[in-house]
């Protein structure tokens, strides 16, 4: 069995010869990593991620999910057998919380009462009591359909989970705490899950890995500490904020920026004022992360 | 006019009871049809965009049609009787039927639509189980103004020799008997009025079922 869940070879995408989405895509991603695709809006990372489901199809190049090719696949049951969160959670109005988190089972062809029952599990896992089960999404908060959301994707307990700015539509507070139980999640079932985000922050909160994208090209994968700290080309940093930080890091800064970095509580616009306070005008503070991101 | 009216439906009850049998009769046949066809011809549309321009366009020349130079069109292609009355009857239905269905489906959320799809939803279940269900509610609305126009419209019927309530209209006018013409008028309203009754209490709990709104 291949190591690896995804693996995109040479792809590249164009919706018209003038529009080309992704270019010459090369990641391969471990069963059971958590990746973050970053990069502003329009840059391509959902694109990415909807190949992978098959949403959409690319134009070049071979993709492959547990070493097998894409085309190989059934489609109805490679997308069912992945899960699958979006912004919003897009949920079913007409469907109970229990019937939107069992659809993929549904579809699978489990018996009523043994759905039911997984979604009360799963109601569980992400939080929410049970008496939820028979309530129609409309009665429930953004944060509420959030979690609904990620319940539904792990419903038929796939080994792949994507997600595509899941938390984007909750407050920063909500967001923090769903992120928490996120990689709660992760670390008790261990699913390789793809997560696109455009914030930087969330990306070093959750990434195993990241992958920022710029203009349908990765510009750098790599661990937090590599991005930071060993940054591909002058892009990635000032995409992240840290133009010259190694430069002007004392050692013990440095120190305390890698626990930072480790722990993923990695604040580029914190780091900056920081050491501003310290260099005062020796340093030229870039763009804070907030205007980075769209 | 009120007292010789009830006396008129007292006296001649059988008469109207029969009347009113075939009415609903014929108004049942043409909703059976009228709505399949609509709802086939809706489903249809959402996959061809072509289909749907012409079948929208052509709908809406029906309509401006009068109804009975229609009826006079179908007298001399398919004869006196029911068969043109269904036909003329499902045509002007058509459009309300297929216009809802159409707009329902397309209008569907396509957040919605494609979270269904990358879960791995085939044609069938994307239709039966997400967009028939979340367009119900627009369907239904139109649904119900075809089945009021359809009730209505049945009151014509009869002048091409289809029966129905329209005959007691027709024999009123014909022998100047005003009761008579009131008393058929009367009952067509009736039932069209609790028909929409009925279909607005079943429409507003269908909202209210899939689409937690009363509107």
């Amino acid at each position: 069995m291949s190591p690896w869940a995804i693996e995109f070879d040479h792809i590249s995408k164009s919706y018209t010869p003038e529009e080309v989405v992704l270019t010459d895509i090369n990641l391969s991603i471990k069963a059971g990593e958590l990746v973050v695709l970053l990069g502003h809006s329009g840059c391509g990372k959902t694109t990415l991620l909807k190949l992978v489901n098959k949403l959409l199809d690319f134009d070049s190049g071979y993709l492959r999910i547990h070493g097998k090719k894409i085309s190989d696949w059934d489609i109805e049951q490679l997308r069912r057998s992945i899960g699958w969160a979006i912004q919003h959670g897009a949920l079913f109005p007409h469907m109970r919380i229990w019937e939107n988190i069992s659809y993929v089972l549904r579809l699978q062809g489990v018996e009523k009462n043994r759905r039911r029952e997984r979604a009360a599990e799963l109601l569980q896992v992400v939080g929410l009591p049970a008496e939820y089960l028979d309530r129609y999404p409309r009665s429930l908060s953004g944060g509420q359909r959030q979690r609904v959301g990620v319940a539904r994707a792990l419903a038929a307990n796939p080994s792949i989970i994507l997600m595509d700015e899941p938390f984007g539509a909750v407050d920063e507070q909500t967001r923090l705490q769903l992120q928490q139980e996120l990689l709660q999640i992760h670390a008790r079932f261990g699913q390789t899950i793809l997560f696109v985000t455009h914030d930087i922050h969330e990306a070093f909160r959750l990434g195993d890995r990241i992958v920022l994208i710029d203009e349908g090209k990765i510009l750098q994968a790599g661990s937090k500490e590599e991005l930071v700290f060993e940054p591909a080309s002058e892009r990635v940093s000032s995409f992240l904020g840290t133009k010259g930080f190694s430069a002007l890091l004392d050692d013990e800064l440095l120190c305390d920026l890698h626990a930072q970095v480790q722990s993923g509580s990695f604040d580029p616009d914190l780091c900056l004022q920081r050491l501003a306070a310290i260099k005062g005008p020796a340093l030229k503070a870039g763009p804070s992360a907030s205007d980075r991101s769209p | 006019m009120i007292k010789s009216i009830i006396g008129l439906y007292h006296q001649r009850s059988q008469f109207f009871i029969e009347l009113l049998l075939q009415h609903l009769y014929i108004t049942s046949v043409c909703i059976v049809i009228t709505t399949t066809v609509g709802l086939l011809l809706g489903l249809l549309m959402t996959r061809h965009p072509l289909i749907a321009a012409i079948v929208l366009r052509l709908s809406s020349v029906i309509y401006t049609i009068p109804s009975i130079a229609i009826f006079g069109i179908l007298v001399s292609i398919t004869g006196i009787g029911l068969a043109s009355a269904i036909i003329a009857i499902v045509l002007y239905g058509l459009l309300p039927m297929v216009r809802s269905t159409y707009t329902g489906l397309t209008e569907v959320d396509d957040e919605i639509i494609e979270a269904a799809v990358g879960m791995g939803s085939g044609q069938r279940h994307l239709l039966f189980w997400v967009r028939l269900p979340l367009a119900l509610a627009v369907i239904f609305s139109g649904f119900r103004t075809m089945v009021v126009m359809t009730i209505a419209l049945g009151g014509i019927a009869s002048f091409i020799g289809a029966g129905g309530l329209g005959r007691a209209i027709w024999r009123g006018i014909s022998t100047n008997y005003a009761e008579m013409t009131i008393a058929g008028s009367l009952l067509i309203a009736a039932i069209a009025i609790v028909a929409d009754l009925i279909l607005e209490y079943i429409e507003k709990r269908v909202r209210i079922r899939y689409l937690g709104e009363e509107g």
